[in-house]
């Protein structure tokens, strides 16, 4: 971003500091790239090799594929995380926006809350969660997995300031213009606040597609079972050292994210700079 | 038919009093000013009439009509705001169509994608694409449609806004200061063509500003506004000679008027600025008051005399065509200014200035600020449309 040319000390110095740190964040999963391709013999051997001496990737990934419903449980992680994001959206955008733009009495309160519920982690509320899932009839269905993270007080938070900073000229001429408020969010606010909406999106997304703690309360039926418990449960299934196959099936549950925020990323950065006004 | 009357209007926020029991009667095709610094309250007035605020106390009426708790949709009003307010995100077409796509649109035919092809909407799209690009055509941003605000320059955007509000054909423009966000020779160049517009569609104008170039060159009426009170409603030339309030006088004129604190000697006989000079009010000898005194009321004096006010000069300013000349009068701290012919006197820094000023044209204030007319010009001025107005 800046146009100031570091010296060449100062940019090896930085280079070298930025490669130490992502190689530390790369590491395990480099691990785990390359154990899924290595035979059982060779995963406990003690010296440690990146590429497998004898390429046993095919079939550990076969495995991963066959022996556990690994495409089912993808197809539900994806199931409900896109209801999970749809539901919040929907949720976050009008609340955000009464936060933001309207006033009324116990607006500051509400907003309170909201942080109080930002502060909280959802660990905390599993119990009371699991009693109403329970006597709502819901346990053990999709509506179990998505309806405790329906309202996101981060995605109202985000959405909130987002949305504060949108000129209230803007709001005053949709109105004039003859839009209602709920209009105003969905034709105005939020394609504003697109690069808000998306790194919101994203953070969803990850948190939900990688959540093991709530499925492993909620679901008990292996065929609604979401990716990481299905990797558990392949895990149990398998006493616990076969790990080629299981290295092959988190390798398989992680590419998604990986390439969908790969393919995202120039847009993601050109919506936080690109959409600045005035 | 759309005039406006503004009755009784209050306005708090919190503990802060924005708009004080203001009443207004606005003809139907007038253009309309109001005028005043930052905080006077104008725009909240603006902007209850819209609409987009709610009065504590008070009604409007627009067209006959009384609108107070109407949406602003439904009271045909539009609005160009100072900050313009385009969506960033559409098209400068699409910002245009928008006031139309609302209200001829049902809800299902605004549909992105489908709502084009349902029943009924082709016709109206194409009738809405025509009217937008009649109306960009008027302005000349005909070739900037397919742009979005972003890509945009201040004039263009300005226009763009101008467009969005034209298009519907409201009975009522408002504009919030549009022309501050923009550089001094464009600002000029807008002033002469909203002039233009309003002569064209013939609709009432509510027009807010803080600059008094604007308030006089556009106005059929300006309303001075400060803290919240109409200080004075009157044509612009009226305003500027004939102002009813010392902070009318100070607020409109460049440069400022010169206030002068005058004692009176005896009836119809001011000391001012070590002269004395006759006026034509009733005020009890002793008594004392302002004097303003309009640059450009200053004549160049050969000699001193009665009458003349004397001073040294201090600064001389080249206008071109005027001189401001800065001069010190015995007797007084600030310097008082003068607008004198550049063609006829040759003045320096330093010299002795002589200056006469005919006593009508002495703006006598007492010490509310209220202004106290000469007898005889009290009773010609008694029924100005300002009061009239002012109901």
């Amino acid at each position: 971003m800046s146009a100031i040319r570091l010296s060449p000390a100062a940019a090896i110095l930085r280079h070298g500091v930025l490669v130490l740190t992502s190689a530390f964040i790369l590491v395990p999963f480099v691990w785990m790239v390359s154990l899924s391709l290595k035979s059982p013999g060779e995963i406990f051997r003690a010296t440690f090799s990146v590429l497998p001496a004898q390429f046993y990737g095919v079939d550990n990934y076969a495995k991963a594929i066959t022996s556990v419903p690994l495409p089912r449980y993808m197809g539900n992680g994806l199931l409900v995380c896109a209801l999970i994001l749809a539901a919040q959206i929907l949720v976050c955008a009008p609340a955000a926006y009464a936060l933001a733009k309207l006033k009324f009495w116990g607006r500051d309160f509400i907003f309170a809350m909201v942080l109080v519920g930002l502060l909280l982690p959802h660990q905390v509320l599993s119990l009371p969660l699991f009693i109403l899932c329970y006597k709502l009839d819901i346990l053990n269905t999709y509506l179990a997995l998505v309806i405790p993270y329906v309202v996101s007080p981060f995605g109202i938070f985000l959405f909130r300031q987002f949305f504060k900073k949108i000129p209230n000229d803007i709001v005053h001429a949709a109105r004039l213009d003859g839009l209602c408020e709920l209009a105003i969010v969905w034709k105005i606010m939020v394609p504003m606040a697109l690069p808000a909406v998306i790194a919101f999106s994203i953070f969803s997304v990850v948190a939900h597609w990688n959540d093991l703690f709530w499925p492993l309360i909620a679901v008990r039926d292996g065929n609604l079972m979401p990716a990481p418990l299905g990797i558990m449960a392949f895990k149990n299934e398998e006493a616990g050292n076969d790990y080629g196959p299981l290295m092959a099936a988190s390798t398989l549950v992680v590419a998604p994210l990986l390439i969908a925020f790969l393919a995202a990323q120039k847009w993601f950065v050109e919506g936080m700079t690109g959409g600045s006004v005035k | 038919m759309s005039g406006i009357t503004i009755r009784n209007i209050r306005k708090s926020f919190g503990a802060t009093r924005v708009l004080h029991d203001v009443s207004l009667s606005i003809a139907d095709g007038e253009f309309l000013t109001l005028l005043g610094p930052s905080g006077c309250g104008k725009s909240t007035l603006l902007r209850i009439l819209a609409g987009l605020e709610v009065q504590d106390t008070g009604s409007i009426e627009i067209g006959g009509r009384v609108v107070d708790g109407v949406r602003p949709k439904r009271r045909d009003v539009a609005m160009v705001f100072q900050s313009y307010a385009l969506y960033p995100h559409m098209s400068v077409a699409a910002n245009i169509a928008l006031p139309l796509r609302m209200r001829r649109l049902s809800r299902a035919q605004r549909l992105p994608l489908i709502g084009r092809w349902l029943p009924g909407s082709g016709p109206v799209i194409s009738g809405i694409e025509m009217e937008v690009s009649r109306t960009a055509e008027a302005l000349g941003i005909a070739h900037l449609l397919n742009r979005k605000p972003g890509q945009l320059s201040g004039g263009q955007r300005q226009r763009v806004a101008v467009g969005r509000a034209m298009v519907r054909h409201p009975a009522v423009f408002l504009m919030d200061e549009p022309l501050s966000n923009l550089d001094a020779k464009l600002r000029v160049q807008m002033r002469t063509e909203i002039k233009d517009l309003h002569r064209r569609l013939g609709v009432t104008f509510v027009y807010v500003t803080h600059d008094q170039a604007e308030a006089m060159t556009l106005s059929d009426r300006v309303v001075v506004m400060r803290d919240g009170e109409m200080l004075q409603v009157a044509p612009p030339q009226e305003i500027y000679a004939d102002p009813n309030d010392i902070r009318v006088a100070e607020f409109l004129g460049s440069p400022k008027i010169n206030m002068v604190d005058a004692t009176m000697r005896e009836p119809g006989l001011v000391d001012l600025a070590g002269s004395a000079l006759s006026v034509a009010c009733e005020i009890a000898p002793g008594s004392k008051f302002t004097v303003g005194i309009r640059p450009e009321a200053f004549q160049f004096a050969e000699h001193s005399g009665p009458g003349v006010i004397t001073g040294s000069v201090r600064m001389v300013e080249h206008m071109g065509s005027d001189l401001f000349v800065y001069f010190d009068p015995s007797g007084l701290e600030q310097p008082l200014i003068a607008r004198l012919s550049a063609e006829r006197t040759h003045i320096v820094a330093g010299q002795t200035l002589h200056v006469s000023v005919r006593s009508d044209q002495l703006l006598v204030f007492d010490r509310d600020g209220r202004r106290v007319r000469a007898r005889d010009v009290s009773s010609a001025h008694s029924s100005t449309p300002a009061r009239e107005w002012a109901r």
